[in-house]
């Protein structure tokens, strides 16, 4: 298997430092191999991203970070199956992706919550949406909102509760039909800095006790450090793999992981890769 | 928190919704009054308030009995209009081809005078009550159509991915996602078109008719019977606020969630 070739040839840096070359994967988890996605438009063709080739493992939680317009809203939607790629083959669970296969949970920036559900019905779209029985997941969806807190809010509407708990609510919402992979498209952009860290830990421990796989696309070095196993940086538009990172810090992690020198190496060493493109918007 | 002021009945009474209106309607009445008094207004041109209260008092039941052929072509346009609007909304915000073809006819439609083309549904149906409910439904059809189309088009994409991403067939989706969000908007088109449609009634009974308010007021004009006249201007206006009242309060049931509607107060985290 091809690992991601674009590289700067200056990496020799510690362990923790290293560019990860794509590891053979096993059938688990999402891999992409050739992926491209090129728009027609009346002004001709729009490439948004050149061929990609990697592989998220199971149970991996994956952060992707790339400047605005670098195809990563794209890339999400071409893992769920909303768009067929132009070129190459996604492979989920070892299953060619062609049209949405519902094995994914989807978390965007705004909480895109229906506001003529309340919250508890909210959480259950999926389930209406997949037509699977009610009643067996209803106790599901209670369990879930009690692990984000929002245990008592079940019958508010969505305006009635904070943005923090909106978001909170479509995390249940993505997680509610147990899929196996739960997408986030910049899931905490649009709340206050200090909600938004206190988001990062408590996604980090759903992530820990449903063991699911994550792919996180954000604009934030730090964020994307602190909850990766791996980071993923991309290049401008049209979007390429710049580069791989391990994150080899150990979990649990607390906000005071930051303060650790891995960490600021690693963000320093990312946020390069932005510099040297002159973008980071 | 400021102390809840002790309130006397007074002041809880002029607090109720309906009263201001109320009041301002008096007010305008009053003035109306004064003004043929100050002015000398002869009574052919203006009949004063009084007349046209006694004309409504002493020729209540046969104005009642003519306001049924009205309010039954209004609700039949009305209904019509909802009807054939809102799923032509959906084609037209479903389907650019369908938008690209049919929306500017629509709209160019649109400029074509109806009370100028109203004789011709006479010629076509008779002097029936068809004729009648054709006009009160092209003039109700266009703003159902608008707010719907803009209501349909207003939904978040991201919010259809979502639910596409779960698996939802179109149907569902739509059913879940773009027509609950629509709903406000086309209960918006639906205030504008009811009021709209007794207007397209009455247009129907002026060109050809023996019943109905329009058909009232074509009468007393020909006599110079102001009072009636007026006192069926009066009636219209009521059947149009009867009317707006009871789709606002059909729109209160059925989008409790809107923004529109809402009284609660917002829990923070």
């Amino acid at each position: 298997m091809k690992a991601a070739t674009v590289t700067s040839e200056t990496v020799q840096p510690a362990a923790h430092l290293r560019l990860v070359s794509d590891r053979a994967g096993d059938a688990a988890g999402i891999k992409l191999s050739g992926v491209s996605k090129t728009y027609r438009t009346r002004d001709g063709d729009v490439p948004s991203l050149r061929p990609l080739d990697f592989h998220i493992n199971d149970g991996e939680f994956f952060v992707v970070v790339g400047p605005s317009g670098c195809g990563k809203s794209t890339l999400l939607k071409l893992i769920s199956g909303l768009l067929p790629p132009t070129t190459g083959e996604i492979l989920v669970e070892g299953e060619k992706v062609t049209t949405p296969h519902g094995n994914v949970g989807i978390v965007f920036q705004n909480a895109l919550l229906l506001p003529w559900r309340n919250i508890l019905n909210n959480v259950m779209l999926p389930i209406d949406m997949k037509r699977l029985p009610r009643q067996q997941y209803l106790d599901r969806a209670k369990q879930l909102l009690k692990l984000v807190g929002l245990e008592g809010f079940e019958k508010k509407l969505p305006w009635q509760l904070s943005g923090g708990m909106q978001q909170r609510a479509s995390i249940c919402r993505a997680l509610v039909h147990d899929p196996r992979i739960m997408l986030m498209d910049e899931p905490f952009g649009a709340l206050d800095a200090l909600t938004r860290e206190r988001m990062n830990v408590e996604l980090m421990r759903i992530q820990r006790e449903t063991r699911k796989t994550v792919l996180l696309i954000t604009h934030s070095i730090p964020e994307a450090v602190f909850l990766a196993d791996r980071v993923l940086v991309m290049t401008e538009r049209p979007g390429a793999v710049a580069a791989v990172y391990d994150v080899p810090l150990p979990r649990p992690r607390s906000l005071d992981v930051m303060a650790d020198p891995v960490f600021t190496e690693l963000v320093q060493r990312i946020r390069k890769h932005f510099f040297s493109q002159g973008a980071l918007d | 928190m400021a102390e809840p002021k002790p309130q006397n009945a007074v002041s809880k009474m002029l607090n109720a919704a309906w009263v201001r209106p109320f009041l301002f309607l008096v007010f305008i009445v009053v003035a109306w009054d004064l003004a043929i008094r100050l002015f000398r207004i002869p009574a052919y041109q203006i009949p004063s308030p009084g007349d046209v209260l006694a004309v409504l008092r002493t020729e209540w039941p046969e104005l009642l009995r003519q306001s049924w052929p009205t309010t039954y072509a209004t609700v039949c346009g009305f209904l019509l209009s909802a009807l054939f609007g809102i799923p032509v909304a959906m084609l037209i915000a479903g389907s650019k081809t369908v938008e690209s073809y049919v929306y500017p006819l629509l709209v160019f439609s649109q400029s074509v005078p109806k009370i100028a083309i109203a004789p011709l549904f006479v010629v076509w149906f008779g002097f029936g009550i068809v004729p009648k409910v054709i006009s009160a439904f092209l003039l109700g059809f266009f703003p159902v159509v608008v707010s719907a189309v803009q209501g349909f088009k207003s939904v978040d994409p991201d919010m259809v991915d979502l639910a596409r991403a779960m698996q939802g067939s179109r149907f569902q989706v739509f059913r879940a996602v773009n027509l609950p969000h629509a709903l406000p908007a086309i209960f918006s088109g639906l205030k504008v078109s009811v009021t709209l449609a007794v207007v397209g009634a009455v247009v129907g009974e002026f060109v050809g008719s023996n019943s109905g308010i329009g058909y009232v007021m074509q009468r007393s004009i020909g006599t110079f019977d102001l009072p009636t006249m007026f006192a069926a201007l009066v009636i219209l206006a009521l059947l149009g606020v009867i009317l707006f009242w009871i789709v606002d309060r059909i729109e209160k049931l059925i989008i409790p969630w809107h923004v529109s509607q809402r009284e609660d107060v917002i829990f923070a985290s």
